[in-house]
């Protein structure tokens, strides 16, 4: 099964809170999008189904709201973003430490980056 | 008034490093193959964005309070329409004419006005376009199938973490009297961009 239009049509048929217009999802900006596809690939490698994936999303959901977010369009894909990171977790692909670990030397790549140059990571970005 | 140029280096938001932080350890477990995750993404580019611009362009056509709106704060101007973007960034409309003709570029794929355009495409993130826009733009037009007149001056604006452009195209010849969302539906995402002109009117 390929990572394509189908899939995303799939995950937004699945998916009844997605934010969407009628030709599929929408969204506010690029980390959105990217976020999207990195639920769908791992989707697609069976890390979860998208009954699970809901459930998950709604908890997420749920702990977000308990904490005081008016739940907003415009929230979505941050609570999206928390399930991605619960669910590698809880699945043992990837730990929080690891993600955390990626982050900061992400941020460290940014920080040498002169602007206008593409951001890479690279392998010493990870000893600080 | 704050000098926005003086960041000399890259920003990311909290949220960006956070996937891109997943991105990258899912491509190194092997679970994520990037090159399918760009594609995918790719059907996403001309999707949502370019709309809006559109939206804004054929409102600075028939609409002259607007368009000096538009010059004075494109920021607060395209907000109007209700499309705004994060804090902290800011939009500047540059107008073509029959003597300049603008063009963006930025290395940094963060650095594309989104709310307006939408994802940024592929090519624009690319290492050619990036090094080729500002070193000979009639070349890189000439790719994309655009040819000015040999005195029309080309400006090229090299986007910045604050600060993006967005180029508002000449209205097209022989659309007196359209409305506006007849003038939307001509604009396109590169003349945006200023890699292309907005279609011509179809005769008859």
């Amino acid at each position: 099964m390929a990572l394509d239009a189908q899939a995303a049509a799939e995950a937004t048929n699945a998916l009844r809170g997605l934010p969407r217009d009628d030709g599929g999802p929408v969204f506010r900006a690029p980390w959105e999008a990217h976020a999207f596809a990195l639920a769908l690939a791992l989707h697609q490698r069976g890390v979860f189904s998208w009954s699970e994936w809901a459930t998950a999303l709604a908890a997420e959901i749920k702990r977000a709201q308990a904490a005081g977010d008016p739940d907003s369009g415009e929230t979505y894909y941050q609570r999206w973003l928390a399930t991605l990171e619960r669910l590698v977790a809880d699945k043992g692909v990837a730990s929080a430490e690891t993600l955390h670990r990626y982050r900061d030397a992400w941020n460290h790549a940014a920080d040498r980056t002169p602007h206008g140059k593409p951001i890479e990571l690279k392998p010493e970005d990870f000893e600080r | 008034m704050t000098d926005h140029h003086d960041h000399d280096h890259s920003e990311l938001s909290e949220t960006e490093l956070r996937v891109r932080a997943l991105e990258s350890v899912l491509t190194e477990n092997g679970y994520v193959d990037p090159a399918a995750l760009d594609l995918l993404i790719e059907t996403y580019e001309t999707k949502v964005g370019p709309r809006n611009g559109a939206a804004v362009v054929a409102k600075a056509w028939v609409d002259p309070a607007y368009r000096a709106r538009l010059f004075t704060d494109a920021t607060a101007a395209i907000a109007e329409l209700g499309y705004e973007g994060r804090q902290g960034e800011h939009i500047v409309a540059v107008e073509n004419t029959e003597t300049t003709h603008n063009m963006v570029v930025c290395t940094l794929c963060s650095c594309y006005p989104w709310p307006v355009l939408g994802l940024p495409p592929v090519w624009y993130k690319s290492a050619p376009y990036r090094s080729r826009a500002v070193k000979e733009p009639r070349g890189v037009l000439a790719d994309f199938g655009v040819t000015l007149p040999d005195d029309t001056a080309i400006r090229v604006w090299d986007s910045t973490a604050e600060i993006r452009y967005l180029v508002i195209p000449m209205r097209p010849k022989g659309t007196e009297g359209w409305s506006e969302q007849q003038l939307a539906d001509l604009v396109t995402r590169d003349s945006m961009i200023g890699t292309g002109l907005p279609n011509a009117p179809e005769a008859g």
